[in-house]
C-alpha cells in the first residue's frame, strides 16, 4: 500500500508565552514538535504499511525548519519525507492551504505512484481548526473519513475498508473504498517509538524539499494571502472583566477559608444555595 | 453529479471590500440545523439565538436549513426551528440523509447554497458540523471561521467573526469580504439559548438535492449508540469543578473528583492535564475541550489562559483557587482565593458537605 500523511510543525503551546506589554507572542525559543493529532494518524499508516507491505510518505508545509518535523516522523518510522516550502505560501488560510497540499499530492502520485490512503491530524494545536483534513479530500475528489475511532479491517485488493467513526451520540461503522482521506481521533492508538535503525536512517535521510514550481503548483494566485478568501483584521488580547475578581482573604484555617467561600458564592446567589442542596442530594 | 458549478471567486482577495457582481445577491442569515438520528443538536437553536441578531441588524431573514429522512422527527426539527427564532425552513428530505454521511450532506447542503444563496451560513462546530463545513467551504471556495467565540455584523455588514488564536493565547476576527457565503462554525455551549416562543410558526421552502443512493459510495454497516453511563454532561452541568496544573500531581486530581462528588457536579481540567494523561481528553474544558455554561465553575489551580477562558466565560459565576495573585484566572473569574487548591479542596468539600446536608435542606424548605 501507498500511504500518505500530512503532518505539521507546531509551536509547543504549553510554552508559548505572550509579551505582557505589547500583546505580541512570544516565539524565540518555543520549541516545535510534531501536532501531537497527527501522530495517531502517522502510526495507523505505519500499521496499515507493516500489515500490507508498501510505504509511508510524509508530506509537510511550512517553512525550511519544518523539515525537523518530517525527520522526527522518519524516526518514528516513515519511509519518505517532502517539505513543500515557498514564499508563496505565507499567509495562507485554510481554503489556500488545502489547494498547495492538494496540488504537492497530486505531484507525489506522478513521482511515487497512485496513494490509497491520506492520512491527517483531526486538527492541529495552533489553528484548531480541523477543516484541512476535510478541504484536501475535497480537492483531491476523494472519500473523507474524520474522526476514525478504528480501522476494522482493509482489503487493498479489494479496494475496500471498513472502519469506525466517531459520530454525536454514537459510533459509525462504516464501508468505503480506497482511495480515501481518514483523520484519527486521538488516543486511538498508541504511537510507537520507532527502532535505533529508524533513527539511524532519519539522521541520514535527504529531505525532499519542493518549492511551489518544484511541486508544479498550477495557479499560484490560489496560495498564500491572495489566495485566501479570509482576512484576519484585527489581532488583540481579551480585554479583563472591568472588575476584576472579589478577592477572599484566606483565613487561618483552610475550614475557615472555606466557610468564608461558601458565604461570598451564596451572598452572590440565592437561588444557587437551593438549587445546589438539590444538586447534591441527587435530585 | 449534475451540480451547479459554484461561482468564480475574485481573483485576488483585499482587505477592501470589493463584492464581485455574482455575489451580490446573496442575501440573509443560515443556520445548519444538525440533525442525528432523529434528535437535533442544541448547538443548533444556540446559533439560531446568534444569527437572529446578525439578520435583525442586516434587516434580513433568519433560515434554517434542514436536512433528514422524510419523517416526524424531521418536520419536528422545522417547528422547533421557528420556535428558537428562524422565520424560513430550507426542507432537503430525502432517505439518503436519514444518516449522517459526509458524501450526501456535502452535496445537499452546497446544492442548497446554489440554489438559495446566504449571505451566511453558520454551523456547529461538532464532529458533524466541522466534517461537513470544511467539504462545502472548499466546494463552494469561499472562506471559514471555525471555532468562533464571538459573531457580530460591522458597519458595512460584513461578518465579523472572533475566534481565539496562537495556541488560544490571544483572539483575532475575522472576515470573508469577497466571497459568500461567509461561513463560520461556533462550538456547543458557546452562545447562550435563545428564548422558546411555543406559538411562534415561519414559512417552510422545500428543496429537492440531486442525490442518488447509488452514487454514494460509503455505506453505513451499523450504529453502535453510546452508552449514557460513558457520556460526561459536561456541557450542560449546573455544577463543575475542574483542576489544572496547579494540583501538581495526577493523585491530586481526586481532590477536584471528590468535591465534585458532594456537589453532585461533573468535573474537568485544563488542557495540560489532558496532554499528562491525568484525565481523558472527554473532560478537558477550553477551547479545544468542552465549552460549559454553569452556574457554578469552580477552577482549582488553573491560571486561565485564553483558551480555558472562552470555554468557561459562559458560566454565571467562576470561581478561582489559585496560588499567583497574578494569575490570569482573576481577570475574569467573579471570585477568587489566593491560596494552594491541594490544602482548600479538601476543606471546602467538607464544608460544602455539611451546608448542603438534607438538615439544611430541611431548613431552607421551612
Amino acid at each position: 500500500m501507498k500511504i500518505l500523511v500530512c503532518i505539521k510543525q507546531v509551536p509547543d503551546s504549553a510554552q508559548i508565552r505572550v509579551h505582557p506589554v505589547t500583546n505580541t507572542i512570544m516565539r524565540q525559543g518555543v520549541p516545535t514538535i510534531i501536532n501531537p493529532y497527527d501522530l495517531f494518524s502517522l502510526e495507523e499508516a505505519l500499521k496499515l504499511r507493516d500489515k500490507f507491505g508498501g510505504e509511508v510518505t510524509v508530506l509537510t508545509m511550512g517553512p525550511p525548519m519544518a523539515s525537523e518535523a518530517l525527520r522526527k516522523a522518519l524516526a518514528i518510522g516513515a519511509d519518505r519525507a517532502i517539505l513543500l516550502t515557498d514564499r508563496s505560501f505565507a499567509g495562507s488560510d485554510t481554503l489556500a492551504t488545502t489547494y498547495a497540499l492538494s496540488q504537492a499530492i497530486r505531484k507525489i502520485e506522478q513521482v511515487y505512484g497512485a496513494q490509497d490512503i491520506v492520512f491527517a491530524g483531526k486538527q492541529t494545536i495552533d489553528g484548531d481548526t480541523a477543516q484541512v483534513g476535510p478541504g484536501v479530500a475535497k480537492r483531491l475528489d476523494i472519500l473523507q473519513l474524520t474522526y476514525v475511532s478504528k480501522i476494522e479491517s482493509c482489503d487493498p485488493d479489494k479496494r475496500e475498508i471498513i472502519l469506525e467513526r466517531r459520530a454525536e451520540g454514537g459510533v459509525q461503522v462504516l464501508k468505503t473504498k480506497l482511495p480515501c482521506l481518514i483523520t484519527m481521533l486521538e488516543g486511538s492508538n498508541e504511537v510507537r517509538r520507532g527502532t535505533i535503525d529508524d533513527s539511524l536512517r532519519a539522521a541520514r535521510a535527504q529531505i525532499v524539499t519542493w518549492s511551489a514550481k518544484d511541486a508544479e503548483i498550477a495557479d499560484l494566485t490560489k496560495c498564500g494571502l491572495k489566495g485566501s478568501p479570509t482576512i484576519v483584521k484585527k489581532v488583540f488580547a481579551p480585554t479583563p472583566r472591568t472588575e476584576r475578581a472579589a478577592l477572599i482573604e484566606p483565613a487561618k484555617t483552610s475550614a475557615d477559608t472555606a466557610e468564608a467561600l461558601i458565604g461570598a458564592i451564596f451572598a452572590r446567589s440565592a437561588s444557587l444555595e437551593e438549587d445546589m442542596t438539590k444538586l447534591a442530594s441527587g435530585f | 453529479m449534475s451540480q451547479a458549478p459554484a461561482p468564480q471567486p475574485a481573483s485576488r482577495a483585499s482587505a477592501k471590500k470589493e463584492l464581485p457582481e455574482h455575489f451580490r445577491g446573496y442575501k440573509h442569515v443560515w443556520v445548519f440545523i444538525e440533525q442525528e438520528r432523529g434528535e437535533v443538536h442544541p448547538v443548533s437553536w444556540e446559533l439560531l439565538g446568534a444569527g437572529r441578531k446578525l439578520a435583525d441588524k442586516l434587516g434580513v431573514q433568519l433560515c434554517g436549513a434542514v436536512l433528514g429522512a422524510p419523517g416526524e422527527a424531521t418536520r419536528a426539527a422545522i417547528a422547533e426551528a421557528f420556535r428558537y427564532g428562524a422565520d424560513v425552513a430550507y426542507l432537503v428530505e430525502d432517505p439518503i440523509l436519514s444518516d449522517y454521511r459526509n458524501e450526501s450532506y456535502s452535496k445537499a447542503l452546497t446544492q442548497l447554497v446554489n440554489a438559495h444563496k446566504p449571505e451566511i451560513l453558520l454551523l456547529g462546530a461538532t464532529t458533524l458540523g466541522r466534517d461537513l463545513a470544511g467539504s462545502v467551504a472548499t466546494t463552494l471556495l469561499t472562506g471559514l471561521t471555525a471555532d468562533c467565540t464571538e459573531l457580530a455584523v460591522d458597519a458595512d455588514g460584513s461578518l465579523a467573526a472572533t475566534r481565539p488564536t496562537f495556541g488560544g493565547s490571544l483572539l483575532c476576527t475575522i472576515y470573508t469580504l469577497n466571497y459568500r457565503p461567509q461561513m463560520a462554525t461556533v462550538r456547543p455551549r458557546q452562545m447562550p439559548m435563545p428564548p422558546r416562543d411555543a406559538a411562534r410558526v415561519g414559512q417552510v421552502i422545500p428543496f429537492k438535492a440531486d442525490l442518488n443512493e447509488d452514487e454514494i459510495i460509503t455505506k453505513i454497516l451499523k450504529f453502535i449508540p453510546d452508552r449514557d453511563s460513558t457520556k460526561s454532561n459536561l456541557a450542560f452541568a449546573d455544577v463543575v469543578v475542574a483542576g489544572g496544573l496547579g494540583l501538581q500531581s495526577a493523585e491530586n486530581f481526586q481532590l477536584v473528583r471528590n468535591l465534585a462528588s458532594v456537589l453532585g457536579a461533573e468535573f474537568g481540567g485544563s488542557r495540560p492535564l489532558v496532554q499528562k494523561g491525568w484525565i481523558g481528553s472527554d473532560r478537558q474544558i477550553g477551547q479545544t475541550g468542552k465549552t460549559i455554561r454553569p452556574k457554578l465553575y469552580i477552577a482549582a489551580g488553573i491560571s486561565g489562559a485564553i483558551q480555558h477562558r472562552v470555554g468557561v466565560e459562559g458560566a454565571d459565576m467562576i470561581l478561582a483557587i489559585n496560588t499567583d495573585k497574578n494569575a490570569p484566572i482573576f481577570d475574569f473569574a467573579h471570585l477568587g482565593v489566593v491560596t494552594d487548591a491541594i490544602r482548600l479542596l479538601p476543606a471546602l468539600t467538607e464544608a460544602f458537605r455539611k451546608r448542603l446536608s438534607p438538615h439544611n435542606r430541611d431548613r431552607l424548605a421551612g
